[in-house]
C-alpha cells in the first residue's frame, strides 16, 4: 500500500522488481491480457459445447439458404425466395433509410425549436420549452407506439382513403403515391439538372464577390429558380416528357400501384425525428447561448438584423460547439431506430429476430447486428468530424 | 477583415426608436408577443393553435371522459357519440400497473420497500439534510440485501463458497480501514493482506479440488473451505491488532470490526426464514420492475463505470486499449440488441446446467450497457480535475488508489452528480425496451392490459400509453430538475 | 496455465451459481418443488390469466396435470413462465423450464435440429384465416393483394408465404413480434387478414372488440400439430409427460372423469381402469412416480375430453368443436397407446 519513497531516491539497481512502476504496470497487464484471453476462451468453449449439445450448427452457412418469409417494405429487389443474407441486406438499408431521413427532420425540427426557446416572443418561447420538457422524458418507445396507434387511428380504411393532390392517397395502410418511372431519355434531364445547379453556385459564387466588393446585395431567388427548375423543366419538356407515371389504384383490399409510404415507417420516422429534436433544440440552445453576447451586440451595431446577426455570426460560431453533441444525437436516432421492431418496422433487429427465429443461429445474428451497428456508429462519427474540421477551417 | 465588415455595415440611416411605451402589463405584452407583424402573426396562429389543442385535449381527457366502470361497457357509449378516455381502465388495472403479477396479499413487501427506499434516498438528495455518510452507507450496503429479501421473500441456500468469499471481503476491508487509521503498525498490516489473500487461494483450491473435501463430522464444512475461513478471521484479528498499535493505544478500533459484523449480519438476513411466501421473479411487473431494472442498471454501472474510466486514463497502454474497446463497443449499439444479446447468448455462454433466470440476464446487459455511458460521464468528472490535485496527491506520498480514493474521486463525483442523474434518466427511458424480450414492466403491463376482452375500447389504448407517458414523465421531469438543481448549487467555480 | 484458469473459472461460476442442475429433471422437479411451466403469454383458452390473475387453459390444465402427478395431487406447484414465440425454445434449451406447454407446432426441424422431444399432440390444430364480414370474402383464394397481419417467429409466417405463392396470389405481410400487438393491429384496421392457427384465430376473435364483425374462412392452410415439449436427453422425464398425456386421452375413452375417478380407483373391476388408476401393477413407480399418479392427474383437471370442454369447447366463449380432436372411437385422430 506505502510506496517506498526512499527507494526512489536510491540507485536504480536497487529497486525491486515489483517496486518498479514500469515493470509492475507490465506485470498488471499481461496478468489482466492473460486473464480476459481465459475468459474469453472460456466463453467461447462453454458456447460451442452448448451449440453442439442443442444440435446447433455453428457458422455463418445459414446466410445463403432460402429465407422463406416475406417483408413488408423492400427497398432492394428481395422475395420469399432470397437468401437470409439478402433478407439482412434489405434490414440494414432499411435501417439506414429510416435514419437518414429521420436526422434530416430531427435536425430541421430541433434548429426550428432550438431557437424557440431562444426567442423574445412569449408564446414561442413557452410552446418550446413544453416541447422539449414533453419529449425529453418519455421513452422513445412510447412515443413510436403513439405515432403508431395514432396513426392508425386517424388515418382511415383504404376504401374511404382521402384523395391527396397529384393522385396520391392517404389510409391506414400508409402513404400511395404515384410512381414515376423514367425512361432513358430522361438522362438528359438529369443533366440538365446537375448543369443548372453547377450553374447557380457559380452564379452564387459571382454575386458574393460582388457583394465583397461593393456591399450592393442581389436577390438570387429568381434567377435559381430558373437554373435548377427552369432548365430541367425545358429539356424534360424538348425530350417530349420521357417519363411514365403509375397511378395508385384501388383493388378489393388496397391501393395497388404507385409508390407506397409504410404506416410503420411513418410512425418510426415521425416519432424517432420528434424525439430527437427535442436533444438537438437543447444543444442548439447551449451552442447558441455559448457564443458570447458581445458578437451579437457587435453584429447589431454592424446593423445587421436579427436573422442575419443569426446567420453570419451566431450560427457558424455555435456550429463548433454544436456538432459534437449533435453527431451522437444521430447516432442515437440510428440506435433507437431498432424500436421498430416494437411496431413492424423490418429494420435489422426485426428482420434479424426472425432469422434467429426461423434459425436459431443466435450468436451469429447478434454478431451481424453488432457489426453493422458499430459500422454505421464508425460512419456517421467520421462524416460528423470531417464536417467538424472543415467548420473548425473556417476558424479566422 | 476590413472587408468582411464593409460587406454588412448599413449604408442608410437607422430612423430612431420609437420612445418607450407606456410601463405596464399592455407595453411588455407588446413588446413580447407583438413586436413586429412577423412576430403578431405569429403570436396569433401558435396561439390560436394551442388553445384549440389544449380545448381538444381537455375536452377528451376530462369532459367526455369515463373515470369510473366495470368493465368496456363504460367506455362505450349507448348513443354513439363520442367518447373520450377511458381512465376507468387504468382505475381497474392500476394495481397491475404498479405491481405487476406480484400476489395481492403480499403487495405490503414491495410498498415497505419502496418506502424503505424514499426514507433512505431523499434525505441524500437533500444537501442540506444531515447524516448523510450513514444514510448512504445503509442504502449502498444494507438497502440492496433487505430490499432483495423483502421482494423475493429470502431463505436463500448459502452455500460455504459465498460464506467463505463474504469473510475475506471483510478482511480486505477490515485492512484497508485499519491502514487507514493513523499509525497502525504496517508489519502486521501487509500480515492482514497476505492472510487474505491466501485465505482467497485456499478456497480457490478447494473450489476447484472437490475430491480433497474432507467433511467434518459436525460443520458439514469441507476441509479447504475451512481454512481459508479461518485465515480469513486471522486476517481480521491481524488488522484489528495493527489498529490497536496505533499512535493512541487506548484507541478501541471497532471501525476495524464493521465489516466482519456486517458479514454476519448479511449472512444471518439472507439465509434465515422470514417466513415470508417466496415470490419468483416472473411475477414482478409494472412500475416496480421498471424500477427494479434502473436502480440495479444504476447501482451497478456506478463502480463498474468508475473503473473503465479511470482505466481508459489509464497510463498502461493494455489497459486502455481494453477500456476503450469495452466502453466504445456497448456505447455504439442499441440496448435491444444488448437485451436480445443477453436473452440468447448468456444461456450460452454459461457451462452446462447453470441458469440465470430472465431478469437477471436483463439486469446485466442493462448493467453492462449503462457502466459504459458511465465511464464516459466519469471521465468528464476525472479530466475536470486540475492536474495539480494529482501532483499534490501524489507529493504527499499517496498511493494510486489512495489518491484516487482520498482525492480525486470525491471532487470528480461531486462534479459529475447531474451527468449521473441524467445517464440515470436515460437508463430508465430504456428500461421500456424490457418489455420486448418478455419481462412485463410499467409499458409492458399497459401494453398487456389493452388485450383484456374486458377493456378492449376504441380509447384504451390511447388511455394506458398516455397513462403509462406521464408516469415516467413525472419521473424523469422530476431527476431532471432536480439535475438542474444540483448543477447549480454544485457550481462553485471548479470547472474550468 | 490457460488449461488451469479455465478449470478455475469453471469451477467458481458452478460452486457460486445459485441454481445449479443435475441430469434427471425429475429429481430437479422434486427437490425444487414445483414444476417450470412454460406457457403463452395470453391466448384465451389455452393459457390467459383471468380477473384474480390465476392462469387458466388448456395448457395450464395441462402442466397442473404433470404437477399433480408427480407431487401426489398437488397441482398448485406449478411456477409458470410465460414465453413469447422467439423465446420458447431458448429456454426450454437452456434449462429454465421443464416443460413447454405453449401451442407449440410439431415439426420435424424442431423435434430434430433443435434438441426438443415432443411428447405428443394434445390439439390438432392448422393455420387458418380471418377477415371482416364487411370486405365480403368468403375463401382464402380470394384474398390476393391483401394486407396479412402475422407473428413473427412462427411456422404461421413461412405457410403464409408458401401458400400465396402456391396461389399465385400477392400480400402485403405486416409482421409483428407479439400476438397482442397482432392482433390491436388488425383491430385497428392495419390489415385485411389476421392469420394464425385456427384455434388461435377462435381465441383471438374473442379479444376484438365487435366478434361478430369477423369471420374466420373455412380454408385450413397447414397441419399444426400442436403439444407439449421437453429437453432431449432425459428419457424418463419424457415418458412421465408423455404418458400423462396418454394416461388423460386413456382416461377419456375408458370413462374416467374428475368426479368419479376416486370412487373408481377403489372399487372398479375393469382392468383396464384399475391398471389406469394405479389398482394393479406398478406403471406409476415404473417411471418414478407413486402409483396413484393418475389418479392425481385425473382428480386436478379432470381426463382430456373435459379439460377440452372445459376450456375451449362448445360452451365455452371459444366455442370450438371437438371435431378430429374428438377419440379415435369417435372418429377423430386422439389415440392413445394403452397402459399394460
Amino acid at each position: 500500500m506505502t510506496v517506498d519513497t526512499e527507494s526512489r531516491t536510491g540507485p536504480r539497481e536497487r529497486i525491486a522488481l515489483l517496486r518498479d512502476p514500469r515493470m509492475r504496470g507490465l506485470i498488471i497487464q499481461i496478468v489482466m491480457i492473460v486473464a480476459i484471453l481465459a475468459f474469453a476462451d472460456w466463453l467461447v468453449n462453454n458456447t460451442v459445447q452448448n451449440l453442439s449439445r442443442a444440435n446447433i450448427a455453428s457458422g455463418f452457412g445459414f446466410l445463403s439458404s432460402r429465407a422463406g418469409f416475406d417483408i413488408g417494405q423492400v427497398p432492394i429487389d428481395y422475395t420469399a425466395n432470397s437468401t437470409y443474407g439478402r433478407a439482412l441486406l434489405v434490414g440494414i438499408t432499411n435501417t439506414v433509410i429510416v435514419s437518414l431521413s429521420g436526422i434530416v427532420l430531427a435536425t430541421i425540427v430541433g434548429f426550428i425549436i432550438g431557437i424557440g426557446r431562444l426567442s423574445h416572443n412569449y408564446l414561442v418561447r413557452g410552446l418550446s420549452s413544453i416541447y422539449v420538457e414533453t419529449f425529453r422524458n418519455i421513452p422513445p418507445l412510447l412515443v413510436i407506439l403513439f405515432w403508431y396507434f395514432g396513426v392508425l387511428t386517424v388515418l382511415p380504411l383504404p376504401r374511404n382513403a382521402v384523395g391527396l393532390p397529384f393522385g396520391s392517397y392517404l389510409s391506414n395502410r400508409g402513404l400511395q403515391t404515384p410512381s414515376i418511372n423514367f425512361e432513358p431519355a430522361a438522362l438528359f434531364t438529369l443533366i440538365a439538372f446537375v448543369a443548372g445547379v453547377a450553374g447557380a453556385i457559380v452564379l452564387g459564387r459571382a454575386n458574393r464577390q460582388q457583394h465583397m466588393k461593393t456591399g450592393q446585395q442581389r436577390s438570387l431567388i429568381l434567377p435559381n429558380l430558373a437554373l435548377i427548375l427552369g432548365v430541367p423543366l425545358a429539356v424534360f419538356a424538348l425530350t417530349g416528357f420521357p417519363v411514365a407515371v403509375e397511378f395508385p389504384t384501388a383493388t378489393r383490399f388496397n391501393l395497388v400501384g404507385g409508390w407506397n409510404v409504410l404506416p410503420e415507417f411513418l410512425a418510426l420516422f415521425l416519432a424517432l425525428s420528434f424525439y430527437t429534436a427535442a436533444f438537438i433544440a437543447e444543444i442548439v440552445r447551449g451552442g447558441i447561448l455559448a457564443v458570447s453576447w458581445g458578437q451579437t451586440e457587435a453584429a447589431y451595431a454592424l446593423g445587421l438584423r436579427r436573422a442575419q446577426t443569426l446567420r453570419f455570426v451566431i450560427i457558424p460560431q455555435a456550429f463548433r460547439v454544436i456538432i459534437p453533441p449533435l453527431t451522437s444525437q444521430y447516432l442515437n436516432l440510428t440506435k433507437n431506430s431498432s424500436l421498430g421492431l416494437a411496431v413492424g418496422y423490418p429494420e435489422l433487429v426485426a428482420v434479424g429476430s426472425t432469422v434467429l427465429n426461423q434459425t436459431g443461429q443466435s450468436v451469429e445474428v447478434v454478431a451481424i447486428w453488432m457489426v453493422v451497428y458499430l459500422g454505421l456508429s464508425f460512419v456517421t462519427s467520421a462524416l460528423m468530424s470531417w464536417f467538424n474540421a472543415r467548420m473548425m477551417l473556417l476558424e479566422r | 477583415m476590413e472587408k468582411q465588415f464593409q460587406a454588412h455595415i448599413a449604408r442608410d440611416e437607422k430612423r430612431p426608436m420609437p420612445p418607450p411605451g407606456e410601463q405596464g402589463l399592455l407595453a411588455a405584452l407588446r413588446k413580447n408577443l407583438f413586436a413586429t407583424w412577423f412576430d403578431s402573426l405569429l403570436t396569433v396562429v401558435l396561439g390560436l393553435g394551442s388553445v384549440w389543442v389544449a380545448w381538444k385535449l381537455i375536452q377528451w381527457g376530462l369532459v367526455t371522459a369515463v373515470f369510473t366502470g366495470e368493465d368496456r361497457q363504460a367506455c362505450l357509449t349507448t348513443d354513439g357519440g363520442p367518447v373520450g378516455a377511458c381512465w376507468a381502465f387504468v382505475n381497474a388495472k392500476i394495481g397491475q400497473f404498479i405491481y405487476g403479477r406480484y400476489p395481492l396479499a403480499e403487495r405490503w413487501r414491495v410498498d415497505l420497500t419502496l418506502l424503505l427506499l424514499a426514507t433512505l434516498a431523499l434525505p441524500l438528495a437533500i444537501p442540506r439534510a444531515p447524516f448523510k455518510r450513514l444514510n448512504a452507507s445503509l442504502l449502498i450496503g444494507v438497502f440492496p440485501f433487505v430490499a432483495l429479501v423483502l421482494l423475493t421473500g429470502g431463505n436463500f441456500d448459502m452455500n460455504v463458497g459465498w460464506i467463505v468469499l463474504l469473510f475475506i471481503a471483510a478482511a480486505f476491508a477490515s485492512a484497508t480501514l485499519a491502514a487507514g487509521t493513523a499509525g497502525a503498525l504496517s508489519g502486521r498490516l501487509k500480515g492482514a493482506y497476505r492472510l487474505a489473500l491466501a485465505a482467497l487461494v485456499l478456497l480457490l483450491a478447494s473450489i476447484i479440488l472437490p475430491g480433497s473435501d474432507i467433511r467434518l463430522p459436525i460443520f458439514e464444512l469441507p476441509l479447504l473451505s475451512l481454512a481459508a475461513l479461518l485465515a480469513a478471521l486471522a486476517s481480521i484479528g491481524l488488522s484489528v491488532v495493527a489498529a490497536r498499535g496505533g499512535l493512541k493505544r487506548s484507541f478501541m478500533p471497532f471501525r476495524v470490526f464493521m465489516p466482519s459484523v456486517f458479514a454476519v449480519a448479511l449472512v444471518a438476513l439472507l439465509t434465515s426464514d422470514f417466513h415470508l411466501m417466496p415470490v419468483s421473479t416472473n411475477l414482478w411487473g409494472g412500475l416496480m420492475l421498471t424500477l427494479v431494472v434502473a436502480l440495479t442498471g444504476i447501482a451497478a454501472s456506478l463502480p463498474l463505470g468508475i473503473l473503465l474510466a479511470l482505466g481508459r486514463r489509464s497510463h498502461m497502454p493494455a489497459v486502455r486499449l481494453l477500456c476503450v474497446i469495452f466502453i466504445e463497443f456497448w456505447r455504439g449499439v442499441p440496448l435491444i440488441t444488448v437485451l436480445f444479446m443477453s436473452t440468447f447468448m448468456i444461456p450460452l455462454f454459461l457451462p452446462v446446467g447453470i441458469t440465470f433466470n430472465q431478469l437477471l440476464r436483463a439486469l446485466i446487459g442493462v448493467a453492462l450497457f449503462s457502466a459504459a455511458y458511465m465511464a464516459e460521464v466519469m471521465r468528464g468528472g476525472l479530466q475536470a480535475i486540475p492536474k495539480g490535485q494529482y501532483e499534490g496527491a501524489m507529493a504527499v506520498g499517496l498511493s494510486y488508489w489512495q489518491m484516487m480514493r482520498l482525492v480525486i474521486m470525491p471532487q470528480a463525483i461531486k462534479l459529475v452528480i447531474p451527468g449521473i442523474v441524467n445517464t440515470f434518466i436515460g437508463l430508465f427511458k430504456d428500461t421500456s425496451l424490457v418489455y420486448i424480450i418478455g419481462l412485463a414492466d410499467l409499458l409492458g403491463t399497459v401494453r398487456r392490459g389493452f388485450s383484456d376482452p374486458n377493456w378492449i375500447t376504441p380509447t384504451t389504448a390511447a388511455t394506458g400509453l398516455l397513462f403509462a407517458a406521464f408516469v415516467y414523465w413525472l419521473f424523469c421531469f422530476g431527476m431532471s430538475r432536480y439535475s438542474i438543481f444540483m448543477e447549480r448549487r454544485l457550481d462553485t467555480g471548479h470547472r474550468r | 496455465m490457460q488449461k488451469l484458469i479455465k478449470t478455475l473459472l469453471g469451477s467458481v461460476v458452478v460452486a457460486l451459481a445459485a441454481s445449479s442442475v443435475s441430469a434427471a429433471t425429475l429429481d430437479d422437479v422434486k427437490n425444487r418443488g414445483a414444476l417450470r411451466c412454460g406457457i403463452n403469454t395470453g391466448l384465451p383458452g389455452f393459457a390467459f390469466q383471468n380477473d384474480r390473475g390465476e392462469w387458466e387453459g388448456m395448457d395450464i390444465d395441462y402442466c397442473k396435470a404433470v404437477a399433480a402427478a408427480i407431487f401426489d395431487g398437488d397441482a398448485g406447484k406449478v411456477e409458470y413462465t410465460p414465453l413469447s414465440a422467439v423465446q420458447r425454445f431458448p429456454a426450454l434449451q437452456n434449462n429454465e423450464i421443464d416443460l413447454l406447454a405453449r401451442n407449440t407446432t410439431w415439426t420435424m426441424n424442431r423435434d430434430t435440429a433443435l434438441g426438443l422431444n415432443f411428447v405428443g399432440v394434445n390439439y390438432y390444430d392448422g393455420q387458418g384465416f380471418m377477415v371482416r364480414k364487411d370486405l365480403n370474402v368468403t375463401s382464402a383464394l380470394q384474398l390476393s393483394g391483401a394486407t396479412v397481419c402475422v407473428q413473427s417467429g412462427t411456422t404461421t409466417e413461412l405457410n403464409l408465404t408458401d401458400y400465396f405463392r402456391a396461389n399465385n396470389m400477392e400480400f402485403n405481410p405486416v409482421v409483428i413480434e407479439a400476438q397482442n400487438d397482432v392482433n390491436s393491429a388488425y383491430e385497428q384496421g392495419r390489415c385485411d387478414v389476421l392469420t394464425t392457427d385456427a384455434s388461435g384465430l377462435y381465441a383471438s376473435r374473442l379479444e376484438l372488440a365487435n366478434p361478430d364483425e369477423h369471420v374466420v374462412l373455412p380454408e385450413i392452410i397447414s397441419k399444426e400439430p400442436l403439444g407439449p415439449v421437453v429437453r432431449q436427453g432425459d428419457e424418463q422425464w419424457f415418458d412421465i409427460v408423455k404418458w400423462v398425456h396418454f394416461g388423460l386421452l386413456n382416461a377419456e375413452e375408458l370413462g374416467v372423469t374428475q368426479d368419479n375417478v376416486e370412487e373408481l380407483a377403489a372399487n372398479s373391476d375393469n382392468p383396464d381402469i384399475r391398471r389406469l388408476l394405479g389398482s394393479d401393477g406398478t406403471f406409476g413407480e415404473d417411471v418414478g412416480l407413486s402409483n396413484e399418479w393418475m389418479v392425481h392427474a385425473i382428480k386436478a383437471v379432470g381426463n382430456y375430453g373435459e379439460i377440452f370442454d372445459r376450456n375451449i369447447g362448445p360452451d365455452t366463449p371459444l366455442k370450438i368443436q371437438r371435431g378430429i380432436n374428438a377419440l379415435w372411437t369417435k372418429g377423430g385422430l386422439q389415440y392413445a397407446p394403452p397402459i399394460r
